[in-house]
């Protein structure tokens, strides 16, 4: 369980620059809850999840992650049980090192002890990150000594993903993650994302700028407008609820239009890539 | 002759102890994607406490020594970058400038530090045997064991999952944050391991001239980057780390061949910089002209071709 409480950052503080990004924001998941969150430009959808993987420390607040205390935990100790996905592919991996070692990087977050550090891939992780690999269905599994640097977008995301989820997260953070993919590419890296976020009951936030998707996935729908939540729907009245809908609900929230060109276009057609 | 033996065989042996700088800038600019600046005080630190272990009658022990020096100069450039943000050349340069006094003041604050009268680890390996052959020709050997032992050493410890981290904190840092690896860690061991091995490089060479110098590590990163540049022309980031680290050790040897040709050629010792500033230029560069050339090549097969596609329409 996830427990945002009274989240609060600004940058720049004190100049011309001065930004409030998240104001007293709160928000409460359940295990096994998947929202999918939605907003304009600068709503502090990105700013959220970094706050939430601790790219930087709220200014104010509390994150409590599964009983446990993770405000001032440092980021790579929370990466530890917080997977994360970028929009930008290249993000996720080590251009130059191989399949397997990014692998093997992704999976030293199941390491416990520090004894293992000069330890090297044993024959049996080699295994293991094979038929993970086959399950993506790239084949993958037979260029595990490739470079990734020589992967396509789509390879290096759902790759990623797999890195991501190598070890079940606590929570698995999606930032836009197919959108700077082609059509069918996304919705390959998407139905993968959709099998193993159920397969291991995971709990997921997920950024999208396509409305249908965002009612379609998941169990609930968040939206976001400067710096804080405005609307949380889940259950029946979301089941019920059509893309028109919430536009509907977002200009009588906010006082304002959706700013988002990408998400105007994405409510126009029907497909959810 | 105009390159004799003798010849070769010391710019082979000076070119492997250089080799241990040009891996440690491996390590940390190659690898680690860091400037490390501190490499000239660096060097000339290791063969000052190497010295003064050595005249304390302990040549192997030196050469730890020597080593633990390089590991305690780079963890303060890494403190410095990794606690206090402190930009790397930035770092490297600081750490430098203070390394100078402090070189200084192991060799009790005189400019220079000979080694006399006790054994160094080339005059123990010449003891072994009779023959002038081995006499001449062992030094040679102990340092090629020596590095071949380092090569395989530098290449198991990158295939760990530690040196696994820390090459991913070179090639990828947002990956590496969303890994659970502590970016701050891996670059404190990565400079500490490559200024380990510049230290052992300024301890060797120590014994091998029998003296130290307070200026011996000038223009050394220079020199170092050179070998590197011209070693990885060779392994053109192959996938294959074993190849990439032994090209940097043949990258180290051959430049010093080429100083040695330079040295018969007559070249006069004040232009020796110079000289050093040309090949690494040229090694740098010639990589770039190839491709320039095969370029032009293209344009102008390309251009001649389309005037004979337009004159046969005619």
């Amino acid at each position: 369980m996830l427990e945002l409480s009274h989240i609060s950052k600004t940058f720049n503080p004190g100049t011309v620059n001065e930004k409030r990004a998240l104001c007293d924001l709160s928000l409460t998941l359940e295990d096994g809850d998947f929202a999918t969150i939605v907003g304009s430009n600068g709503a502090g959808k990105s700013t959220m999840f970094n706050a939430i993987a601790g790219s930087f420390y709220a200014d104010e607040g509390r994150i409590v992650l599964d009983g446990e205390d993770i405000t001032f935990t440092p980021e790579h100790v929370r990466s530890k049980f917080i997977g994360r996905l970028f929009q930008d592919p290249l993000m996720g991996t080590a251009p130059h090192m191989t399949i397997e070692e990014n692998l093997a990087v992704a999976y030293l977050r199941a390491s416990t002890g520090k004894h293992q550090i000069f330890s090297r891939v044993s024959r049996k992780e080699r295994e293991m990150f094979r038929e993970k690999l086959a399950l993506l269905d790239m084949g993958l599994e037979d260029r595990m000594e490739n470079p990734v640097g020589l992967l396509s977008g789509g390879q290096r995301q759902a790759l990623t993903l797999l890195m991501a989820t190598v070890v079940t997260p606590k929570l698995l953070l999606l930032d836009e993650h197919t959108a700077a993919l082609d059509p069918a590419t996304a919705a390959k890296v998407l139905d993968l994302t959709k099998s193993i976020v159920k397969e291991r009951n995971i709990t997921c936030l997920m950024v999208t700028h396509n409305m249908n998707q965002a009612l379609e996935l998941g169990n609930r729908t968040l939206m976001m407008d400067s710096g804080r939540i405005v609307f949380d729907v889940r259950g029946k009245e979301r089941e019920g609820m059509t893309v028109e809908q919430l536009l509907a609900k977002f200009a009588q929230d906010t006082g304002g239009e959706f700013n988002n060109d990408r998400i105007l276009l994405s409510t126009e057609k029907g497909d959810r890539a | 002759m105009f390159i004799t033996p003798e010849i070769l065989q010391t710019a082979l042996e000076v070119g492997l102890i250089y080799s241990l700088v040009a891996l440690s800038l491996f390590l940390s600019f190659s690898i680690l994607n860091i400037c490390d600046l501190s490499t000239d005080g660096c060097y000339t630190l290791g063969c000052a406490v190497g010295a003064v272990v050595t005249m304390s009658g302990h040549p192997v022990l030196a050469l730890v020594a020597g080593m633990a020096a390089g590991v305690c100069s780079g963890f303060v450039t890494a403190f410095l970058q990794t606690r206090f943000h402190v930009q790397s050349i930035l770092a490297g340069i600081i750490v430098n400038t203070g390394l100078y006094t402090i070189n200084l003041a192991v060799m009790g604050f005189s400019s220079n530090y000979p080694i006399f009268g006790k054994p160094t680890v080339f005059s123990m390996i010449k003891g072994i045997g009779k023959s002038t052959q081995w006499k001449g020709w062992s030094p040679l050997l102990l340092l090629a064991v020596f590095l071949a032992l380092i090569c395989l050493a530098l290449r198991w410890f990158l295939s760990t999952r530690l040196g696994l981290s820390i090459r991913a904190t070179g090639d990828s840092p947002a990956m590496v944050r969303a890994s659970s690896i502590n970016p701050a860690f891996t670059i404190t061991v990565g400079l500490c391991v490559a200024n380990a091995m510049t230290g052992l490089a300024g301890a060797l060479v120590g014994q091998y001239n029998k003296t130290s110098d307070i200026n011996l590590g000038t223009g050394m990163v220079t020199i170092a980057l050179a070998s590197l540049i011209i070693g990885e022309s060779f392994s053109k980031k192959s996938q294959n780390m074993l190849w990439r680290i032994i090209s940097v050790v043949i990258g180290s040897c051959l430049y010093r061949v080429i100083i040695s040709i330079a040295l018969r050629l007559n070249v006069p010792t004040e232009a020796f910089k110079l000289v050093s500033a040309l090949i690494v230029c040229i090694a740098i560069v010639a990589p770039q002209t190839k491709e320039m050339v095969s370029f032009e090549r293209r344009k102008h097969a390309g251009m001649e071709r389309h005037v004979k596609d337009t004159e046969g329409r005619q």
